[in-house]
């Protein structure tokens, strides 16, 4: 079936091991042992509408009106108004949506770009590059993780106002472009994915380390980045804390314009569900094409346990 | 570096022949020197752009909040003056900390347990054979795209006092109605559910990966011995999660403890309700920095948060070591043992 069959780590490691017999049987017996039931499926499915409940209710509000929310004649069939609710939205000086909406495409696109290149280089060098002081390099990045993001806000805003920079995009790009997680995860990665072996046939053939990270090291690391900028891109675009302090209202971020949206202005839930899922649907468009590989990253990244 | 020092013998023959005799020692040792400072210098010039930037907005930070946080921070000035404790004195003496704290670890436990029940019985499903597998390892995993602003508004609607649905599905099976904006439990519930709501997929997945790490040799051997599909995942699957288990109970402990978002939607005002039932610690600080505008008060308080986050993090450590040495054993030898027996 698909590749998704097995957590990808696991295709990694198994596909340098010959499929002997043993491995055959194995595989044979779980698929007969293991045969899912009904009551398995209909446990998924009520999973299913679980997941995909809230996106209805806010389409079954934000397509109503006013008066849906406490009408006695509750109906679970949507009304015609979701594009004027949606209209409304999207023409609120209040909320700045398209201008929302760049700020959030670009900044995520940046701040995972940025991710995806700091990361692979400091993986690379941590997986395949024996160096002093590496090993307690790593663990001083992995340990940062513990960092809460509360602890830098009061001197990075303070910093960003002398500079001028508070209300700028750029107050939510630069601190974003480096993550101690990217880098964890990408030194697992390529640990795994680049035999030592390689690196020292590249260089006995004189080629520098430049030159080996870009042939092995950046080649070996496609799969891994791109899972990492999807992830990065989608953390990025649903970040709030910091934008919500250091962005201006008037230029805002998509959540940073949903939170305006029931903050003053609208107490009219038909409107601000509709926004929200409106807010929503560039997202969903980017889990449609590539939710898959945002799945079996997941469940790579998962490995590090 | 010991990789390339025994190797310049076997390549020694092949530039043999492409240089002239004479010229050969000093070009080689040039190259040599080249590459020596290649091979030494490289690693740290590939991890700078992470250390740099980190220096300048993670390291600096962390410092710079502890300076602030013994200050009196003058905002038109925008320098400070140095008065020792006392932000952390006031904060400590602040009724509003400790409701925040409690609502927090409160929010916490609500959300973070029952999801990772949750989320170890929706992987076993997905572990299982079935078919379009893709298709609902996906299904799980879309509230997480949606934005927890978005999840907040979807849930305060729901959730609503008068008009919310849960109210209204509630009362219409005679029940009476939960003041979800009133009572704390219950806004902690209501916030719980929104934070379950965008986690639990995540979660699952991570498990799932884990799961589908133990070998099926045990399965098979269980079976074999007669055991059921639930003693199998008692006796089998939940101890070989333990590791994963407890990694993802680190992740939702740093992260749940910074839970901001969720509570500043929950109403129209983002105070933390009229008598603070849902101030979380992170809303409280907002609060205290960027609507009293008191940077000093609000640094104290995040470094309290770190000191909190880090002394369950080292907890957490702990349990995670003895528990991991613990399993490796049983990975060993001891698992197939006791199963066989």
């Amino acid at each position: 079936m698909s590749s998704l069959n097995s957590p990808a780590p696991l295709t990694i490691v198994e596909s340098s091991i010959p499929d002997t017999p043993q491995r055959r049987r194995n595989r044979t017996t779980r698929i007969k042992g293991r045969r899912a039931g009904f009551w398995v499926y209909a446990g998924l499915g009520v999973v299913l509408i679980g997941s995909l409940f809230p996106f209805y209710w806010s389409f079954l509000i934000g397509s109503g009106d006013s008066t849906t929310i406490n009408d006695p004649d509750f109906s679970w069939w949507p009304a015609g108004n979701f594009l004027a609710n949606a209209t409304t939205v999207v023409n609120d000086p209040a909320v700045n949506f398209w201008p929302a909406l760049w700020n959030s495409t670009y900044s995520s696109a940046l701040i995972a770009a940025a991710v995806v290149v700091t990361s692979t280089l400091a993986g690379w060098a941590f997986s395949k590059l024996k160096f002093p002081g590496s090993k307690a390099l790593l663990v001083f990045v992995v340990a940062t993780m513990a960092v809460p993001t509360q602890l830098g806000v009061v001197p990075l805003y303070i910093l960003f106002s002398d500079f001028g920079w508070t209300g700028q995009i750029g107050a939510i790009i630069i601190p974003a472009i480096t993550s101690a997680f990217g880098v964890f995860w990408m030194t697992q990665y390529l640990r795994q994915a680049v035999p030592d072996e390689l690196i020292e046939a590249a260089r006995v053939d004189g080629a520098s380390m430049i030159r080996t990270f870009w042939t092995v090291g950046v080649v070996a690391a496609r799969p891994a980045a791109a899972m990492l900028g999807l992830f990065t891109f989608v953390t990025a675009w649903n970040n709030f804390f910091w934008p919500f302090i250091v962005l201006d209202r008037r230029d805002p971020t998509l959540p940073v314009a949903l939170s305006l949206l029931q903050s003053n202005h609208f107490v009219d839930y038909s409107i601000v569900l509709a926004g929200v899922l409106l807010s929503t649907i560039p997202l969903l468009l980017l889990f449609v094409v590539a939710g898959k590989q945002l799945v079996s990253g997941i469940m790579q990244g998962a490995v590090k346990g | 570096m010991t990789s390339t020092q025994t190797r310049p013998t076997e390549s020694a023959p092949q530039t043999d022949q492409a240089e002239p005799p004479a010229r050969r020692v000093r070009v080689l040792s040039f190259r040599q020197n080249l590459s020596r400072w290649d091979l030494k210098v490289s690693p740290y010039l590939y991890i700078s752009p992470f250390f740099i930037m980190f220096a300048i907005v993670g390291l600096f930070p962390i410092a710079y909040t502890a300076v602030i946080s013994l200050m009196d921070w003058d905002l038109v000035r925008n320098s400070g003056e140095f008065i020792g404790f006392d932000q952390y004195a006031w904060i400590l003496q602040n009724p509003q900390f400790w409701t925040a704290l409690r609502n927090t670890f409160s929010i916490f436990l609500l959300s973070s347990v029952p999801q990772l029940i949750v989320a170890i019985f929706i992987a076993a499903m997905l572990d299982r054979n079935i078919r379009a597998r893709t298709f609902w390892r996906m299904s799980v995993l879309v509230p997480f795209v949606m934005a927890p602003v978005a999840v907040a508004l979807i849930f305060s609607n729901m959730f609503g006092d008068v008009h919310g649905l849960v109210n209204g599905i509630l009362t219409d099976l005679g029940l009476p109605a939960v003041p979800w904006h009133k009572d704390p439990f219950w806004s902690h519930v209501a916030i719980a559910t929104m934070v379950n709501f965008r986690w639990t997929g995540y979660n699952t997945l991570i498990l799932l990966a884990a799961m589908q790490a133990i070998p099926r040799d045990y399965y098979e051997a269980a079976t074999v011995d007669g055991a059921g599909a639930f003693r199998q995942f008692l006796s089998i699957t939940l101890p070989s999660l333990k590791a994963t288990l407890i990694f993802v109970i680190i992740t939702s402990t740093i992260g749940g403890l910074q839970i901001f978002d969720e509570p500043r939607m929950f109403d129209n005002t983002g105070e933390g309700g009229p008598a603070q039932q849902w101030l979380t610690i992170t809303l409280f600080l907002y609060n205290i920095g960027w609507g009293e505008w008191n940077f000093g008060r609000a640094a104290a308080l995040a470094w309290i948060l770190f000191l909190i986050i880090l002394v369950i993090g080292l907890i957490n450590l702990a349990v995670t070591r003895s528990l991991v040495r613990d399993e490796g054993a049983r990975n060993g030898r001891r698992k197939k043992k006791g199963v066989r027996a």
